[in-house]
């Protein structure tokens, strides 16, 4: 067996043991169930709707949901196992630096992946079952889209992690990153779109700046990518310029894993025990 | 055969600070070796440069016949660690713990299996760590670090927190992997336990070693008195420091009084480290 997997096997087996993947399951089934067959209820109309309502409101629960979960198991990982003392005897082991980032991370991803696939999945095949498989795509997509979102942030946080060191000062570092790529940075952007009126500089560098935050690609990649989706989204006028390929909307989600797990990994390799 | 361990000037500085300052020592294999010294005196740093944790600032070290930083080499795969104050996953059992420790090493299962029993855990082994006590948590820490039938055991404070029973169990350990060639350098500062169960003790105070030697050669280099303590029939008590040459003439003398009881105190491990201490301290 790989060291990648004995390391990775054994951070699954530690979520599995303190209930954080049947936590994390639970929650977010519980939220997709809700919002699939409560979501319009203040309209009027309590019932299933149909898959594309379900994969909006998902959406927007996920950009705020999933990064924080994948932010509260990533700032521990490296720091919190130096401040315990498991650290050292692990590294006495034929183990290379990057392969402690790399499995640990991969252990993490398996949990998030699951949790995801488990609640949404079970909520989708709730909805399809009584509302009709259409635009299964879409759903399909943010499932995929979700668990990318998470490795994303899993990846910040483990950057996070490897920089600091103490555990207080990694979960500071991780609701910063939190409030500023999910809460301030849109609404940063907003003021500055509706300050200038949508033209000039900002209008033209918006679909770039929009890359730069991982939550907005997600957002991008969920809202605008399928017809009846952006209806329902609001983003219709948004995306039916096509602003970004969802070619390069991939890109940057795998871009935004990697960079920051390769720093962390250096960071980490430069770490004095 | 060549030694598991060899250092020469060795040096580790942190900024202006020296952790090591210049140690020259060497372990055979078979060997125990005891570091002791206060917290501080260079004894974990020593072990983290022999694992190749942190490069060395000058000097010779080999370990295993390498130079230490290369995590998956042969020499690195035969060094069983236990760190100070070892920490676990412990949501894990101690089986779950030592399987994951032994893939790590490539060794089978059964293996950790056979050690958790040698350390008298195979009862607990089911039970999560978070449920053990401090000395199972130690005894679980030498089973990991006995993995693979290592040439050398490094053991940072390996007793510490262990009941007298159990310090005797893991000495028995200990010198049945140095009859089997292993090299073991353990690390104290519980120093009157050390005494017949290590076959040279190193004494280190600030980075630097102030003194090694088996028990004997360090009784004799520091020429710390005898202590003849006696009884004698009238009921006087006689209490008699004398040099180590004139403990046999003093005892005769003493003898020729007719005492009724006797008693012969050589300086202990304590004694003499507060010797070699002092020494270190004010040197003459």
């Amino acid at each position: 067996m790989s060291v990648l997997m004995i390391l990775a096997g054994r951070e699954f087996r530690d979520g599995l043991r303190n209930r954080w993947l049947a936590a994390a399951t639970l929650v977010l089934l519980g939220l997709a169930i809700g919002l699939a067959f409560l979501g319009s209820a203040p309209v009027g109309h309590v019932g299933a709707s149909a898959l594309a309502v379900t994969v909006v409101s998902l959406a927007s629960l996920t950009v705020f949901l999933l990064p924080l979960m994948a932010l509260m198991l990533a700032f521990d990982a490296v720091v919190g196992e130096a401040e315990r003392g498991t650290l050292l005897l692990l590294l006495s082991y034929p183990v290379r630096r990057w392969q402690v980032v790399a499995g640990k991370f991969l252990g993490h991803l398996a949990l998030l992946a699951v949790a995801t696939i488990v609640g949404y999945g079970a909520a989708g095949l709730a909805v399809a079952l009584t509302a009709g498989v259409s635009q299964w795509q879409a759903f399909v997509v943010l499932v995929v889209s979700s668990v990318a979102l998470g490795a994303v942030f899993l990846a910040l946080g483990y950057l996070a992690s490897t920089c600091v060191r103490e555990r207080a000062t990694a979960a500071g570092l991780a609701v910063g990153l939190w409030l500023v790529l999910v809460l301030l940075y849109d609404l940063v952007l907003l003021g500055a779109l509706a300050a200038t009126g949508g033209q000039g500089v900002v209008a033209v560098l918006f679909p770039w700046v929009l890359l730069a935050n991982p939550a907005d690609v997600f957002r991008l990649l969920n809202l605008s990518g399928f017809g009846e989706v952006r209806q329902f989204s609001g983003l219709a006028g948004l995306a039916g310029d096509q602003l970004v390929s969802p070619v390069v909307l991939v890109a940057a989600l795998v871009a935004w894993v990697v960079v920051p797990l390769m720093l962390a990994a250096l960071v980490f390799r430069r770490r004095a025990l | 055969m060549s030694a598991a361990v060899e250092m020469e000037g060795l040096v580790k500085r942190y900024g202006e600070r020296a952790a090591v300052a210049g140690v020259t020592l060497s372990v055979a294999a078979g060997e125990r070796l005891a570091l002791l010294g206060h917290n501080g005196a260079g004894k974990t740093t020593l072990m983290k440069l022999m694992l190749g944790f942190v490069p060395s600032s000058a000097g010779r070290l080999m370990v295993l016949g390498e130079i230490p930083g290369d995590v998956t080499s042969p020499g690195r795969r035969a060094i069983g660690f236990l760190p100070e104050a070892v920490a676990f996953h412990d949501s894990l059992t101690g089986m779950e713990l030592i399987a994951f420790y032994a893939r790590l090493k490539g060794r089978p299962l059964h293996e950790g299996r056979a050690l958790l029993e040698r350390v008298g855990l195979a009862h607990a082994a089911d039970r999560r760590v978070a449920t053990y006590s401090k000395g199972m948590r130690q005894r679980l820490g030498l089973a990991q670090a006995m993995l693979g039938r290592p040439r050398l055991l490094l053991l940072d404070e390996p007793t510490s927190g262990l009941d007298p029973e159990l310090r005797q169990g893991f000495y028995d350990i200990v010198r049945e992997r140095a009859e089997d060639g292993a090299a073991v350098i353990l690390s104290s500062h519980v120093l009157t336990e050390l005494e017949e169960r290590t076959d040279r003790i190193a004494i280190m105070d600030h980075g630097r070693l102030v003194a090694q030697g088996s028990l004997e050669e360090l009784r004799a280099q520091a020429g710390l008195p005898v202590v003849v303590r006696a009884r004698l029939a009238d009921g006087q008590e006689v209490s008699l420091p004398v040099p180590p040459s004139a403990k046999l003439d003093t005892l005769r003398d003493v003898l020729a009084r007719n005492p009724v009881d006797l008693s012969i105190a050589e300086p202990g491990l304590d004694d003499l480290y507060a010797h070699f201490l002092a020494g270190a301290q004010c040197p003459s």
